[in-house]
């Protein structure tokens, strides 16, 4: 089968890269013994050193094939050895080397086409650089509705750009949606991207975008924290903070979702710099978040406010800076139980619904503790996939899918908002 | 009802204790979903949490089986690991296969096997060294289990280092340095573990 030569072909490569042989020539056979004595046969093959046989299942009393690779020089005297004992075998493999050629070939002209083409591959972990290419040229493609402004710097002088989904109109209502505020959680910022796209690209056919933008805005910061971003490409995968220096300490970097101003500085955070959940200074202190707070206060119309982050598959509302409900708890579980609906839907991703104190943890200073309370009623906070298996390690096979089913849920927020005005 | 994050530390830490018991390189059982749950219900001894849950194998999501567990995380003796019982309903596939195929496949090498970071930053891991991911996922079972609390949530982020140590006896020896990743802090901790196994005797985790 199929899979079971990529699995014998990876064994050889992986021996290969060991060990820098070559494997001109060798085949691989699948032998298939009948009873004990054959069995006896082939250990007594295995045992012949200077054949340089690679058993790559050994041969037992299981009563399973056994798959050997044999030097092209003993290949002839081993398919005698066989025959005249009457051994079953078949040829799995004709020439291994044949094979990995191949394979290195396929994948040099994959990289090859790759490079060569204009088409941004969203189905794969990109660089800031390849990223802000992209929102460029999405905002060339579709002039018409999408645009790009800065909102500031971060603390090392990279640009925040948030793309405008706008069809005209004067300081509309609009929806905000952010995405890598922690810069470990790669499928953020990759689904953000797949997310600008979509809006981008369904405007012209899908009725629900449609009779959106043509009331409302829509907002996308899809790399809040592009310091930290960059540094977990460079240097740190595990990276979550700013990377701004904290005075009087050697440890580095800010928790940015614990320094805005809901309950900053409670225990719900670390007054420690050293720590995952440091909250900084003061609320605010960082650069990152200082932008968002004046984008969002000099609009004045945001009517929906949605961080991406991962892992752990919940979608959460306020507070978490304390465990009593929100005013709008009825209206938002309901609402966030609905979009929760939707995501599970799609490939049956099940996600848990709850106030944030209630579902993750106590977290003072948080993005949506803060817009919430200075009047922005529907605020969600999403943990996108997966549960644990690779957490921020998140296959990239799985971008796609985890942006697709992210998006009706989005819709349905979005939606609600629509129909909802206040 | 009890908050969800509270079933769903001891479902994690569940998992991970059945991991490092029934796992190996051939097999991968992962949390799927917490059924229904109930706790803490506190007494002198800690806290005790009663759970169903369904464990799946990490490349066969065919494989569901039912779990039930009781988890008590003593209070007196912080050094003392939780108690964990569990019972899973059926069977777990057989990983025989699997776990021949890879006992081979390194008895067999000429060099020692080292490998780094896996899964790499875009989550991938190479075929060849799926049985060793699995394996080190199995014994941060052990080690997740042994230093779980209830305000913890650990799980293995990644592998950054692995070196194997040649035995002349039939055991697989491994050194592994880990990161494991606390939901709760949001810690990165690295750890370093040397890992036994055979596909006899399962998992054992000697450092």
């Amino acid at each position: 089968t199929p899979n079971m030569k990529l699995i014998l072909i990876f064994g050889a490569l992986f021996g290969a890269s060991l060990c820098l042989e070559t494997f001109v020539g060798h085949q691989v056979l699948r032998i298939k013994t009948r009873n004990e004595e054959e069995v006896k046969q082939l250990q007594l093959l295995e045992s012949l050193e200077h054949l340089e046989l690679d058993f790559w299942t050994s041969p037992s009393t299981c009563a399973l094939p056994v798959d050997v690779r044999i030097p092209v020089n003993n290949v002839q005297a081993v398919k005698a050895f066989l025959e005249s004992h009457g051994i079953e075998y078949s040829i799995l493999i004709e020439d291994l080397q044949v094979l990995l050629d191949q394979e290195k070939q396929d994948m040099a002209d994959s990289q090859q086409r790759e490079r060569a083409s204009s088409t941004f591959n969203y189905g794969t972990y990109h660089s800031l650089d390849a990223i802000y290419a992209e929102l460029d040229h999405l905002v060339y493609e579709y002039s018409d509705i999408v645009s790009k402004f800065e909102i500031g710097r971060s603390y090392e002088n990279r640009p925040l750009y948030v793309l405008k989904f706008s069809t005209g109109g004067r300081n509309r209502r609009a929806i905000w949606i952010d995405a890598g505020i922690h810069s470990r959680e790669w499928v953020t910022q990759a689904s953000a991207v797949w997310i600008a796209k979509e809006i981008a690209s369904s405007y012209g056919q899908d009725p629900s975008i449609i009779s959106l933008l043509n009331k409302m805005d829509i907002f996308l910061l899809t790399v809040t924290n592009p310091d930290g971003y960059v540094f977990t490409h460079t240097t740190n995968r595990m990276w979550r903070k700013t990377r701004s220096r904290n005075q009087g300490s050697l440890c580095i970097g800010v928790d940015p979702n614990r320094n805005w101003d809901a309950g900053f500085g409670g225990p719900g955070a670390s007054n420690n710099p050293c720590s995952e959940s440091y909250h900084g200074p003061r609320a605010n202190s960082e650069v990152e978040v200082q932008s968002v707070v004046n984008f969002i206060e000099n609009h004045g119309n945001i009517q929906a406010f949605i961080t991406l982050h991962s892992y752990s598959q919940l979608l959460m509302y306020p507070y978490g800076y304390k465990c009593t409900q929100p005013a709008d708890y009825v209206e938002l579980d309901a609402l966030g139980r609905a979009a929760a609906s939707s995501i599970q839907s799609l490939y049956g991703t099940t996600f848990t619904v709850g106030s944030i104190c209630n579902t993750i943890y106590a977290a003072d200073g948080t993005t949506i503790d803060w817009a919430y309370d200075n009047g922005v009623k529907y605020s969600f906070t999403f943990e996108l996939r997966d549960s644990g298996r690779y957490g921020f390690l998140l296959p990239s096979t799985q971008i796609i899918p985890t942006a697709t089913e992210t998006w009706p849920a989005l819709l349905d927020i979005m939606v609600h908002v629509l129909e909802h005005p206040y | 009802p009890p908050s969800s994050f509270r079933l769903r530390r001891a479902a994690v830490l569940a998992a991970g204790l059945i991991r490092y018991r029934r796992g190996g390189p051939g097999r991968g059982p992962v949390l799927r979903d917490v059924r229904r749950g109930r706790g803490p219900d506190i007494d002198d001894a800690g806290h005790k949490y009663h759970l169903e849950f369904v464990l799946e194998d990490l490349n066969d999501k065919d494989s569901a089986v039912n779990c039930t567990a009781e988890v008590l995380y003593h209070l007196g003796n912080r050094n003392t690991p939780p108690d964990v019982q569990f019972t899973i309903e059926g069977e777990l596939k057989s990983s025989d296969e699997a776990d021949h195929r890879f006992y081979n496949q390194i008895k067999s090498l000429k060099e020692e096997l080292v490998a780094e970071n896996i899964p790499d930053s875009h989550g991938n891991v190479p075929p060849a060294l799926v049985p060793i991911r699995l394996l080190a996922w199995a014994a941060a079972g052990y080690v997740i289990w042994q230093n779980s609390t209830e305000d913890t949530e650990l799980h293995l982020a990644q592998i950054k280092r692995v070196k194997q140590v040649k035995r002349s006896d039939e055991y697989l020896e491994f050194d592994y340095v880990i990161l494991l990743h606390d939901v709760v802090s949001q810690d990165v901790i690295p750890w370093r573990i040397t890992v036994l196994w055979h596909p006899q005797h399962g998992v054992q985790v000697t450092r």
